[in-house]
């Protein structure tokens, strides 16, 4: 599927994205949060292989980035859970399975093995670098493996 | 839920100072009508008459990338000096311009209508002449109507060697337009 300019990209999702961050967020934090969850796409998107999945790509960056929110507001506390059934955007299967991973591992092994997402892509949504996400992955993969042999 | 204007206004600012555009475009109205206005980090990309946003998104993305966002601030001082010439306060453009995808011979007859100034005009052939080759006056009517960028670059001032208007790109009513703004016709 072709990719579409940016402004069209932004025109279909803003307002989703915005309805997301704020039920997680609440209004004032969540105005932040979508202009760095636009600008997070705006990096990666001259990086995207195919247009398609864009909408989970895009409410993926945006549930990282209201994790990373939460972190800066309250830097001890542990990591709060991913988005759940509304608005997670994972493949059903998968998203079950993975439900015990850590979230950056989780959202890794979703984006790489639900949505065939390439690691350029999913490191636009951890706001890492390509090889962090593969490791994400593969290390999320493991666990899995290792918690289905027990 | 729509996303506020102000946030939205925020976030295409941001986005416009980030150096992540390929393009940034506007819609601006003018006494033609509404234009659509789009510049790169190089300079003025493209100006259509009668926009069709989403087939000229398309088009954008296909010559400059595909980060292409609506961004006032990106074209505002092309917004500006397009005001201030249909004001009829400026008689000159002092704009850098992203002339990308043309053809050698293209940019070389572009780079002579450039220098044909305010109120006055030159026929095809003339211009066919300055860029090098006086026999493609015909090629050079074609480049006129292709111009990515009419109004900054003036292809309504080069008219049919017996005067006639001949043609333009975004309609003759136009061309009579600004020929009349500049003291060209009555």
């Amino acid at each position: 599927m072709a990719i579409p300019p940016f402004e069209t990209f932004y025109a279909e999702h803003s307002p989703e994205v915005l309805g997301l961050l704020r039920r997680k967020l609440g209004r004032d934090r969540a105005d932040d949060a979508f202009q760095e969850t636009f600008l997070r796409a705006l990096r990666a998107y001259d990086r995207l292989d195919h247009g398609e999945h864009l909408r989970a790509w895009v409410l993926t960056i945006a549930s990282r980035v209201a994790i990373d929110v939460h972190r800066r507001a309250r830097p001890t506390a542990e990591l709060p859970e991913l988005a759940h059934e509304d608005t997670r955007p994972a493949h059903e299967d998968l998203g079950e399975l993975t439900d015990g991973l850590p979230p950056k591992e989780r959202a890794a092994v979703v984006l790489r093995y639900g949505y065939d997402l390439t690691y350029d892509q999913i490191a636009a949504v951890l706001d890492s670098s390509p090889e962090a996400a593969r490791q994400a992955a593969s290390t999320g993969v493991r666990r899995l493996r290792k918690e289905q042999s027990t | 839920m729509s996303v506020p204007a102000d946030l939205d206004r925020r976030f295409r600012d941001a986005a416009a100072r980030s150096g992540l555009l390929d393009a940034g475009y506007d819609l601006v109205d003018s006494p033609l009508g509404r234009l659509l206005v789009a510049a790169t980090e190089r300079g003025l990309l493209r100006i259509s008459f009668d926009p069709d946003p989403d087939a000229e998104l398309e088009r954008i993305a296909r010559l400059a990338g595909r980060r292409v966002l609506r961004s006032p601030a990106r074209v505002d001082r092309v917004h500006r000096e397009l005001d201030e010439y249909f004001e009829g306060r400026r008689h000159a453009f002092d704009l850098a311009l992203d002339l990308r995808g043309l053809t050698p011979f293209s940019e070389r007859v572009l780079h002579e209508l450039a220098r044909v100034p305010f109120g006055e005009t030159a026929t095809y052939a003339r211009l066919a002449e300055r860029a090098g080759n006086p026999r493609a006056a015909r090629a050079v009517g074609t480049i006129m109507n292709r111009n990515p960028v009419p109004i900054v670059l003036p292809c309504h001032r080069i008219v049919g060697a017996n005067g006639s208007l001949v043609g333009y790109g975004g309609g003759l009513d136009r061309k009579v337009a600004l020929l009349t703004l500049e003291g060209v016709l009555l």
